[in-house]
C-alpha cells in the first residue's frame, strides 16, 4: 500500500512555520517514514505543475501556512484545496492573518509608495515599482498581483482544521502530527471539521504562572519603559498583555520570559473578534471615573490596533482599516 | 431619495429604555432612524458590539445609560464611561469617524431629552453620510489568462 501523501505550503508568511515543522527534531523522521512528502517548497524541489498533475484528493494532509495576499497565494490555495483530503491552516498567518495582515492598515498603493519610494533607505530615482504585467519583445511577462487586502486561508477556501500560533510550538506540532499519524494508521475517526488542533480553549492567563490580583491602571507603559516584577501579572504593572484575549496552548512562554503576550494563538472559540475583546479588557482596568483622566490614560496607548490586532486584523469583524 | 441613516441604539433597561418608553407614551415624535436594542446595563456594551453593528450596516451607534451615580448596579455605567474613549480610539484607527459612536446619559424621566438627542444625532449622521466599508467579504478576483511567452529562437541551452 502506498504511503499517505503530505504537502506543506507557504503563502504570505515568513518561513517560520516551516522551520517550526523541522524543529520537531527526531520526530520529523516519523513524519518522513509515515508520509510521502509530495510538495514542500521550503524543503524539497517540487513544482506547481507536479501538484496540478495529481488527482483530486490525492494528498491526504496539507499543512498550509501563510495568509492570502496575492493571486499566486490564492491560486495555490484553491489548487491544494482541490487536491487535499484534509486542509489544515497551519500557524497564525493562515488562521488569522498574523503580521502580514497588518498590511490591512494600508492599501497596496501606499505600501508600494513607502517600500519602493519613500523609505529612507531606498534610492529609486526612476520610480521603478513592480508591475504585474510587463510587455517585452517576446510577449507579456507576468508576476502575481498583490491585493489591497490580506485574507486568511479560511476566508478564501474551505479549511478543515486550524493549528494556531506564530509559529505553532514544536511540542504542539509533535502532539498534532502524532495524533494524525495514529488516526490514519489505525483507521480512527478524524476530529470534527473546524476543530482547533494543538491548543486549548482557555485563555493564555490560564497557563500563566504570575500572581493575579486587582488590576487598576493609571498609566499604560510599554515593556521597555519599566523593569517588570517577575512574579506579578504584567497587566497589573501597566503593560498591555494580550493574555486575557488569547487562546492557551503555547505554555505562556512569552510571559514567563517577562515579555507580554502578543496574542499569536488567536481568539478562543467563544470570541468573534480578538482585538475588540482586548480593547474592552483594556478599558476595564482603567482606574478612574473622570472623563479627562480616562482619556489621558487611553492616550498613553500608542497604537491600539497594532496592539490588539497584531495577529488578527484580517480575521477581525471589520477586516481592514478604511483608507 | 435622501439618505436615511441607520442608527443602532443600545439603551440600558433601567433608565434610558424607560426614558425612550416615556417619549413613546407621551407621543413625542422623533426620527424612526434609531433601532433600539435593550441591554440590562450600559456596562454590558463591548467594543465588539459597536464593530458588529458597523459590519452589519449601521451608520452610527448611540449608547444611552443611567446618569453617573444613578446606575441600577451602582457602577455599571462607570465601565461604559471607561470603554467609550477606547472604543472611539479603535473606531477612529479603523478609519471610521468617531462621531459615529456617541454616549449619552438619559434617565427614566427624560423622555424629552431622549427625543432631542435622537433627533439631533440623526441629523448629524445624515450630514456625515452613509458609512461604507470595503472588503468585508472576500470576493474572488476575475480569472486572468496567462499569456504564453515565446522564447526567442536562438536560446542558449546549458
Amino acid at each position: 500500500m502506498s504511503k499517505p501523501k503530505l504537502a506543506v505550503y507557504w503563502a504570505a508568511s515568513c518561513g517560520g512555520c516551516d522551520i517550526a515543522i523541522l524543529d520537531i527534531e527526531e520526530k520529523i523522521l516519523d513524519v518522513a517514514d509515515f508520509f510521502d512528502v509530495v510538495f514542500w517548497p521550503c524543503a524539497f524541489d517540487f513544482k506547481y505543475d507536479d501538484v496540478r498533475r495529481m488527482a483530486d484528493k490525492e494528498i491526504t494532509l496539507t499543512l498550509f501556512n501563510g495568509s492570502i495576499r496575492n493571486t499566486e497565494n490564492y491560486e495555490i490555495a484553491k489548487l491544494l484545496r482541490e487536491k487535499s483530503v484534509v486542509l489544515c491552516a497551519f500557524g497564525s498567518c493562515a488562521s488569522e492573518g498574523c503580521i502580514p495582515g497588518l498590511a490591512n492598515l494600508h492599501d497596496r498603493q501606499s505600501i508600494f509608495e513607502y517600500v519602493y519610494k519613500d523609505s529612507p533607505s531606498v534610492d529609486n530615482e526612476q520610480d521603478v515599482v513592480p508591475q504585474s504585467r510587463t510587455p517585452v519583445e517576446e510577449g507579456v511577462l507576468t508576476i502575481p498581483e498583490m491585493w489591497d487586502t490580506v485574507h486568511t486561508l479560511g476566508q478564501v477556501v474551505d479549511v478543515d482544521y486550524m493549528i494556531p500560533g506564530c509559529p505553532p510550538q514544536s511540542d504542539q506540532i509533535i502532539a498534532v502530527v502524532s495524533t494524525i499519524i495514529d488516526i490514519l494508521k489505525n483507521g480512527k475517526e478524524l476530529p470534527p471539521k473546524g476543530s482547533i488542533l494543538g491548543a486549548t480553549d482557555k485563555s493564555c492567563c490560564d497557563e500563566c504562572s504570575r500572581k493575579r490580583d486587582v488590576k487598576k491602571i493609571k498609566k499604560f507603559v510599554r515593556p521597555f519603559e519599566i523593569i517588570p516584577d517577575p512574579d506579578i501579572c504584567l497587566m497589573e504593572q501597566g503593560i498591555i498583555c494580550m493574555g486575557p484575549a488569547t487562546r492557551a496552548g503555547c505554555g505562556a512562554k512569552c510571559v514567563s520570559a517577562g515579555v507580554p503576550c502578543r496574542g499569536c494563538y488567536g481568539k478562543t472559540s467563544n470570541v468573534r473578534d480578538q482585538g475588540a475583546k482586548m480593547a474592552t479588557a483594556i478599558a476595564s482596568v482603567i482606574d478612574s471615573i473622570d472623563p479627562d483622566e480616562i482619556q489621558a490614560i487611553v492616550d498613553s496607548i500608542p497604537d491600539l490596533i497594532g496592539t490588539c490586532y497584531r495577529f488578527s486584523l484580517p480575521d477581525s469583524m471589520l477586516r481592514r482599516v478604511q483608507v | 431619495m435622501s439618505f436615511e441613516p441607520k442608527i443602532i441604539g443600545f439603551l440600558c433597561n433601567w433608565c434610558s429604555y424607560t426614558g425612550a418608553d416615556l417619549a413613546g407614551t407621551a407621543r413625542m415624535k422623533y426620527p424612526a432612524n434609531l433601532r433600539a436594542i435593550r441591554v440590562m446595563c450600559s456596562g454590558r456594551i463591548e467594543a465588539g458590539f459597536i464593530l458588529d453593528a458597523f459590519r452589519n450596516g449601521a451608520d452610527a451607534v448611540l449608547i444611552c445609560g443611567c446618569h453617573i451615580g444613578d446606575c441600577h448596579y451602582s457602577e455599571g455605567n462607570h465601565k461604559c464611561l471607561r470603554r467609550l474613549p477606547v472604543i472611539k480610539k479603535l473606531v477612529e484607527q479603523f478609519g471610521i469617524d468617531p462621531e459615529r459612536v456617541r454616549l449619552e446619559w438619559v434617565s427614566a424621566s427624560e423622555g424629552d431629552r431622549f427625543r432631542k438627542i435622537v433627533t439631533e444625532y440623526t441629523e448629524q449622521i445624515r450630514k456625515l453620510g452613509p458609512l461604507t466599508l470595503r472588503d468585508l467579504d472576500f470576493e474572488p478576483p476575475p480569472e486572468v489568462e496567462h499569456d504564453e511567452v515565446k522564447p526567442k529562437e536562438e536560446v542558449c541551452h546549458v
